[in-house]
């Protein structure tokens, strides 16, 4: 039971560090990308790469993966994504699609179809008790480094200058950047960070979520669950709506196995009907 | 009553006649039947009569233009954008190849009671994807594709699960005309099919009830502002487009005895859409076309590279909406544009050459 719950938090902050990139674009600029787990992917590829290619340390890796995903992402907004933020929602989406059928073609091309694992080092296979609670070492890695993370997002939105400038944009951007404020170059930024921690949550959750050509596609619809009812524009909605996916998802996979995802998209669709505005938005 | 203020009224509605006289001029004028229409609809059983090997492309081109043109119906013309539009086709499949195994074979029967049924289910859902914005109607439609989806995969004992629904056999339609091997009555019967529908919702389209739905789509609180019930609208429109993507979905079953469980997949829905993308939106005969170029193109690309074959899609949808699908739709009237002033050009050069022997090149 313990142990469940467990594994549902792990489960769930790895769908926050991957869908919180997703919440700060679709929420802040307004622009429906689909393609965001493509990023997610990139990471967990580069970290098979890394680790087992090159014998990079899979903790060294992990930095070095975030920063590569972040420059990718910046250079993809700054080449193709700048063409379609002001177009149309329905022109976002088939350009976001579009992207995301071109990495999976990419990877299956160059990876092949099946599954792919990173090689964690031994001391992340070890499983301890606690309280009475089994207790992996690797998830416990990803609940602190997610955690960390949450905190870190949360604080820099919150506290520094940038965020209060990326506040700012968002509220009005108009006003925003009348007063100086350089929305472009901010929107960029935010951009890179949000593709940047999709790559490092693949990189570390490849070993959970199973990385295959079809991730994107695959987690398209988890991502999409977190920002929808998490609500936009804040960290702490997207964190408590993937914890939520995360402890129903493992648990309803544990306890009835036989419905399945079934469970997962009959929730979303209540919660989405009742609330469309997402569980914690606030009202405008 | 003044004698003045009597003409005045006289003339203002003589004035509101001569303007609903105008638009109804108009109107009729707008849906008036083309010349390159006939073509078009001669063309398709010319192919059925003179090319017998492809019969089966044929009908798989009428049944996901089919398909295409239903979902041309909300995207196009009522600005719904919806990614789990094969929930609707794959829902028609099943019912319509359940229909024939289990005690109805009669085709036309089964393909009535599915239009009803995937109507039913369109109704239902509708009401979901009138509330909110963009990204709930996107996540919504994808929803029920996937609840849909993943109730096909666990029913195995009804719908096979994963090996997909076997043991399809209708009988012959109206009786008479037997389903053979090579497709020939199968993708005559869904040529005809599609005929039926595409004019039943062309003319819906030309009525004042599609117009509504055009301006609901430019801008819906203004729509609703002249006095438009927008929510019943797109609740219609939204019915009738599910029970034609049922239709579609009831063919396939029917013509190649056979569903398996990708007729609920992402990547159908995601195919109408660039489909829809590639023939022009909001058009009708976009979705045909679209359907058509797509198929001959996998049909032919496919067997080449097909790995590849997804990433081409996705260049092209990319492409698309970076150059802009209204520009590649009017790529035929700019080259001929671009040609046409190039002649032009060459000639009032070639003019001056004679003058100036200038080379009628140069600019």
């Amino acid at each position: 039971m313990m142990t469940i719950l467990f594994d549902g938090i792990a489960y769930g902050m790895l769908l926050f560090l991957l869908g919180c990139g997703l919440s700060v674009t679709l929420g802040l600029m307004n622009l429906i990308n689909l393609a965001h787990g493509s990023f997610a992917m990139g990471g967990g590829y580069l970290a098979v790469i890394a680790v087992n290619r090159w014998g990079v340390p899979f903790f060294v890796s992990l930095p070095l993966i975030f920063v590569a995903t972040a420059a990718l992402g910046a250079l993809l907004d700054r080449t193709l994504y700048v063409h379609v933020y002001e177009k149309s929602h329905f022109d976002q989406v088939m350009f976001s699609i579009g992207l995301v059928f071109m990495s999976v073609a990419l990877v299956s091309y160059f990876a092949g179809h099946e599954q792919v694992f990173v090689d964690l080092p031994a001391s992340l296979r070890e499983r301890f008790d606690l309280f009475g609670m089994q207790i992996g070492a690797y998830r416990l890695l990803i609940i602190l480094v997610c955690g960390a993370m949450a905190v870190a997002l949360h604080m820099m939105l919150k506290k520094t200058r940038f965020g209060s400038q990326l506040r700012a944009s968002v509220d009005d951007r108009r006003v925003a950047e009348g007063l100086g404020i350089r929305v472009r170059l901010i929107f960029v930024v935010a951009f890179a960070i949000g593709s940047g921690l999709a790559g490092l949550g693949g990189a570390l959750g490849a070993e959970i979520l199973g990385l295959d050509p079809s991730f994107p596609l695959k987690y398209m619809v988890y991502f999409l669950i977190v920002v929808a009812v998490g609500g936009t524009g804040t960290i702490t909605g997207p964190f408590v709506a993937s914890l939520l996916l995360g402890v129903a998802d493992v648990a309803g996979k544990y306890y009835v196995p036989a419905a399945g995802a079934f469970i997962i998209y009959v929730v979303m669709l209540l919660t989405l009907v009742l609330r469309p505005q997402g569980l914690f938005a606030r009202a405008r | 009553m003044t004698s003045e203020a009597w003409t005045a009224a006289e003339s203002g509605a003589a004035a509101d006649r001569r303007t609903q006289d105008q638009v109804e001029r108009t109107l009729s004028s707008l849906g008036a039947w083309r010349t390159s229409e006939t073509i078009f609809w001669c063309a398709l059983p010319a192919i059925w009569f003179f090319l017998p090997d492809w019969n089966p492309l044929l009908n798989q081109i009428a049944i996901i233009g089919l398909f295409v043109l239903s979902l041309d119906l909300i995207m196009g013309y009522s600005g719904i954008i919806s990614l789990g539009h094969a929930a609707f086709f794959g829902f028609g499949a099943y019912v319509a190849g359940l229909l024939t195994k289990y005690g109805i074979p009669d085709p036309l029967l089964g393909l009535l009671i599915t239009a009803v049924a995937a109507a039913l289910l369109g109704f239902i859902s509708s009401f979901f994807v009138l509330r909110g914005s963009d990204l709930t109607r996107i996540m919504v439609t994808i929803s029920v594709a996937l609840i849909l989806g993943e109730i096909a995969n666990r029913m195995v004992w009804l719908t096979g699960g994963a090996d997909g629904l076997n043991g399809i056999a209708p009988s012959p339609i109206l009786g008479m005309f037997e389903f053979d091997l090579f497709g020939k009555v199968g993708a005559a019967y869904s040529l005809i099919v599609l005929f039926v529908l595409f004019l039943l919702a062309r003319k819906l389209m030309g009525s004042p009830f599609g117009w509504t739905l055009r301006a609901l789509k430019m801008n819906p609180v203004r729509a609703g502002a002249i006095g438009i019930p927008v929510n019943a609208r797109l609740v219609t429109i939204y019915t009738i487009a599910a029970a034609y993507a049922g239709v579609a979905g009831a063919l396939l079953a029917q013509t190649t005895q056979f569903v398996s469980l990708d007729v609920l997949g992402f990547q159908r829905s995601a195919d109408a859409m660039l489909m829809l993308v590639i023939g022009g939106a909001g058009t009708l005969y976009g979705a045909l076309v679209g359907a058509a170029v797509f198929m001959v193109f996998q049909d032919q690309l496919a067997g080449i590279t097909p790995v590849f074959w997804e990433f081409w899609v996705g260049l092209l949808l990319v492409a698309f909406v970076l150059v802009g699908s209204d520009r590649i739709g009017r790529l035929p009237q700019i080259i001929g544009g671009w040609t046409a002033s190039r002649i032009r050009r060459l000639r009032k050069a070639a003019g001056k050459t004679g003058k100036t022997g200038k080379t009628g090149l140069s600019r």
